[in-house]
């Protein structure tokens, strides 16, 4: 388990490189792969991004922990997977 | 025999003239949107049969049968009321109330816009007034609907309340503001209501439930986007109840019909009389003072 800060984490992915709705989806995708219970941290970018995925990970039933400012124009959530 | 056809009373009857003699593109009725898969298979048998076998969309989420030749028109009718397709309406009244999907099917909807949609249509369509009068229902600050562009716009919204022993401070809400209204301040969040434009994204966005959200409707008067644009203007706070809401819209619509000379539109009206005595009746209407 990684640690970063306050938070320990099981797997993280970075969706930097993605443009809506494309964020979403990878982020979904690193987050099908974990098993109940882990913490995934995902890394993305200021502006739709983090106005955006946050609330599609919280709809799709997932625990949002925090979101944390990289001072480098991205942000940093981190997420428990909840299975329905 | 087109020349002794009387296009006035088929036009009330949204039967559109056509550059064509002796044919008339005929508008549908369409509340909010959306039609039922047996309406759309009847409109499909009626644009073949009768027409030359294709509709036309409008820019107001309704259809047109175009082709339609005059003398066809009563048998047109009663084939598409079979089918459950009423007949829209032109010129100077109510028109098509339209709508997005809303809180019902999209994630971002704060009202159930079909469902007003159908009431303000059962309340107001087809109802002659001085000149076109359009309503227009969207479901959160997206806008998708255009709300503004309407005589009568109207807009979910929520009015917010912080809970704050639910938040663990995780900052989301933070950037799903699109306005800048909340902020961080010691693991703290802090509301500044002057910005906060009641899109209801911190509740949509909180993971633990600490904003609650009371939906609620933003209404806007006096819109127009067609020969002239102008973007329809909020008179009254956020209206919590429907009462209310058909109150100042019964209001407003009032206000119209005893105000505007005919053929001016709501916001030719407002310009030449100021709009100070359509704003006194719709404060009357929401605080609900008996006049």
């Amino acid at each position: 388990m990684a640690e970063n800060n306050e938070i320990k984490f099981d797997d993280e992915v970075d969706i930097t490189d993605k443009v809506c709705p494309m964020t979403f989806v990878k982020a979904k995708v690193a987050i099908d792969e974990l098993d109940d219970g882990e913490i995934l941290a995902i890394r993305m970018n200021d502006g739709e991004p983090v106005q955006n995925v946050p609330r599609s990970m919280k709809e799709e039933g997932h625990q949002i922990l925090k979101l944390t400012d990289n001072e480098d124009g991205t942000y940093t959530l981190y997420v428990k997977k909840v299975e329905e | 025999m087109a020349n002794t056809v009387d296009y006035a009373a088929l036009k009330k009857g949204g039967f559109m003239r056509q550059k064509q003699k002796g044919y008339g593109s005929l508008r549908l009725a369409v509340v909010g949107g959306n039609l039922t898969a047996e309406n759309i298979k009847t409109v499909a048998e009626v644009a073949e049969k009768y027409g030359k076998g294709y509709v036309h969309m409008t820019s107001r989420q309704g259809i047109e049968i175009p082709f339609i030749p005059v003398e066809d028109l009563d048998k047109v009718k009663e084939e598409l009321a079979a089918g459950g397709v009423k007949t829209g309406v032109c010129g100077p009244r109510v028109r098509t109330v339209t709508a997005c999907q809303g809180s019902e099917v999209c994630p971002s909807g704060c009202i159930d816009t079909y469902t007003l949609a159908k009431e303000l249509d059962a309340r107001y369509f087809g109802r002659e007034l001085p000149h076109k009068f359009k309503f227009g229902v969207t479901g959160c600050q997206n806008n998708c609907l255009k709300a503004e562009e309407n005589d009568v716009g109207i807009k979910g919204g929520m009015t917010i309340e912080y809970k704050e022993d639910a938040c663990i401070s995780c900052g989301v809400c933070v950037k799903a503001c699109r306005t800048e209204a909340l902020s961080m301040k010691d693991g703290k969040i802090v509301l500044d209501s002057q910005k906060c434009n009641n899109c209801g994204r911190c509740v949509k966005s909180c993971p633990t439930d600490a904003w609650v959200g009371e939906p609620g409707y933003l209404v806007s008067f006096g819109g127009t986007f067609g020969n002239f644009i102008y973007k329809g203007e909020e008179f009254v706070p956020i209206i919590r109840d429907k009462e209310t809401l058909f109150r100042v819209t019964d209001a407003a619509i009032e206000y119209f019909e005893e105000n505007a000379k005919p053929s001016e539109r709501f916001r030719k009206t407002l310009e030449r009389l100021g709009s100070e005595g359509l704003k006194e009746k719709l404060k009357a209407a929401y605080d609900n003072e008996n006049k």
